[in-house]
């Protein structure tokens, strides 16, 4: 049987006594979309960067493509070439053209020949509705156009798995669809991806699962559908609600 | 037909310029009424007479100028070389500082006992004693020149404040870019060459620009270990012929390269550094 492409087991984490992450368990198959809700500060960001290598955990385990990745003989770098994440605050380099903010890991972190990372990171540009930006910097582009560039970014490098980290929430309203667009196509495309996000009626589109995450641990799973029309645990009711009454729902 | 919007844009436009002619006349007046009256207070003293004989000698000048100005080359080198060296040995200080991995443990508090060790000296005597202090140990391979001796001292007094320059550069750039740096794939060494770095070293571009004044001026410091270079020449000519000038030539000489660099400076500050960063590509 062929593994997931993402598996975490019993992972745990803790900033000093304070607990993030009380034992998440969570699979994720090839082309699949899994969307992890909850309010802010329920451990959504931090599941994601610790899947990502960026943080350490404190107990469990998370294995890529079957291979356990968080034991300490696995070198990070190596890791982390195989994921992407796009946050959401953007956290383009705005050192760099927008081209090269593309461009740059594929050559220095896959040694792609230069020519052929800037071509492909032209097309890529090109299909975000980006074309005839590549040399603008960043802070010159709007919000939106922003999180296509850094959408654009972690693709640049063929991920196994895209990690996204509520890329819609510093986004005016107006963006957010562009943003939310191209996810849905990647999603059409067989992308495999872990979505943490605010965007109930996107999360119900796009996700194959729904998991409802609350004070570092997910109470409630399954189909997106019978989540959102019927919420078996109190939280995961709560939490709509508030959403409902919020007019965001 | 004429059109208000028209005539009022003439009007305002008017207006602007009366009060811009208005502004120019004013700072015009004050700067004559102020600097006149700095220039006439001094010039009407009882003492400006042999003031004017001591410091202002036009045929001194003359005399000296041209052989200050020969000399002057060596501040020129010396500052052009330890400047060169201290923006790289500034860096490896600094990085290895801030780095966290265990086997630079021992560079950590080695670079951390140098900058505060330099940080804390006066100049003057940090060229003292490597200037006389490195020959006086009598082993074979340490350069014994003073001019080289000289712009070592210069380099490890600057070095520790180019240090902590990097280092508050370092700290200007948002844990979030590393973090981005990583999620794409690079190596720590990589996300600090390629983005962490490059921002840092732009974020201080302005602070390491002061103190490359600073340094072009403090060149003058290596004259107490003996080489002819400006200062040391116009205080020979200034004993030979009892007459302060050739200081004030010397003095010219080190505002001709400061003051363009001060200029530079004053637009580095104005300029908003991402449009700069536009500026530049």
């Amino acid at each position: 049987m062929v593994p997931p492409v993402i598996e975490v087991r019993g992972v745990t984490k803790a900033y000093g006594d304070q607990p993030v992450l009380r034992g998440i368990d969570l699979r994720l198959l090839e082309h699949q979309a899994v969307a992890l809700i909850g309010s802010s500060g329920s451990g959504k960001s931090t599941l994601l960067r610790c899947i990502d290598l960026l943080e350490e955990i404190d107990d469990g385990d998370v294995f890529l493509d079957g291979e356990v990745v968080t034991d300490p003989s696995v070198h990070p770098v190596a890791v982390r070439r195989k994921l992407a994440m796009v946050f959401q605050a953007y956290n383009l380099f705005p050192n760099l053209s927008v081209l090269d903010n593309v461009a740059l890991a594929p050559i220095r972190a896959h040694g792609t020949p230069r020519a052929q990372a800037r071509e492909e990171a032209r097309a890529l540009l090109e299909r975000f509705g980006l074309g005839g930006r590549e040399k603008d910097h960043p802070d010159h582009l709007s919000g939106g156009q922003q999180q296509r560039v850094a959408i654009a970014r972690a693709l640049a490098t063929r991920p196994r798995a895209l990690l996204l980290d509520e890329v819609t929430s510093a986004l005016d309203p107006e963006l957010v669809g562009e943003v939310l667009a191209i996810i849905r196509d990647l999603k059409e495309d067989g992308m495999t991806m872990l979505v943490a996000t605010h965007e109930m009626a996107f999360a119900r589109d796009v996700a194959d699962e729904v998991c409802f995450l609350h004070d570092g641990a997910i109470l409630e799973r399954g189909d997106p559908e019978r989540i959102f029309s019927a919420p078996e645990a109190p939280e995961t009711q709560r939490f709509l609600r508030r959403l409902l009454d919020a007019g965001r729902l | 037909m004429a059109t208000p919007g028209v005539d009022r844009q003439a009007v305002r436009a008017a207006a602007k310029r009366r009060h811009e002619r208005r502004s120019t006349a004013v700072a015009a007046l004050s700067t004559v009424i102020v600097l006149g009256g700095l220039v006439a207070l001094v010039v009407t003293r009882p003492g400006w007479g042999q003031v004017h004989e001591l410091f202002f000698n036009w045929s001194v000048f003359q005399d000296a100028f041209p052989q200050v100005l020969s000399a002057f080359w060596i501040d020129v080198k010396l500052f052009v070389i330890v400047e060169a060296c201290v923006l790289v040995f500034g860096l490896v200080v600094a990085l290895t500082r801030t780095s966290r991995h265990p086997a630079l443990a021992p560079g950590r508090i080695l670079s951390l006992l140098y900058v505060d060790v330099f940080r804390g000296i006066p100049t003057i005597l940090v060229v003292y004693l490597v200037g006389f202090g490195v020959p006086a140990l009598t082993l074979s391979g340490l350069p014994t020149d003073p001019v080289v001796l000289g712009g070592i001292a210069l380099g490890l007094s600057y070095g520790a404040y180019v240090a902590e320059v990097y280092r508050s550069g370092l700290q200007t750039v948002h844990p979030s870019q590393r973090q981005a740096a990583l999620s794409v794939g690079l190596s720590h060494l990589q996300s600090l060459r390629f983005v962490v770095l490059p921002q840092a070293v732009r974020n201080v571009r302005a602070p390491l620009l002061n103190d490359f004044i600073s340094l072009q001026k403090d060149v003058a410091l290596v004259a107490i270990l003996g080489p002819q270079e400006a200062y040391r020449v116009a205080q020979i000519l200034q004993g030979e012929q009892f007459n302060y000038t050739p200081l004030i030539a010397a003095a010219m000489l080190y505002l001709m390269v400061t003051f363009p660099l001060a200029r530079i400076l004053d637009r580095m500050n104005r300029r908003d550094p991402s449009r700069a960063a536009l500026a530049v590509r």
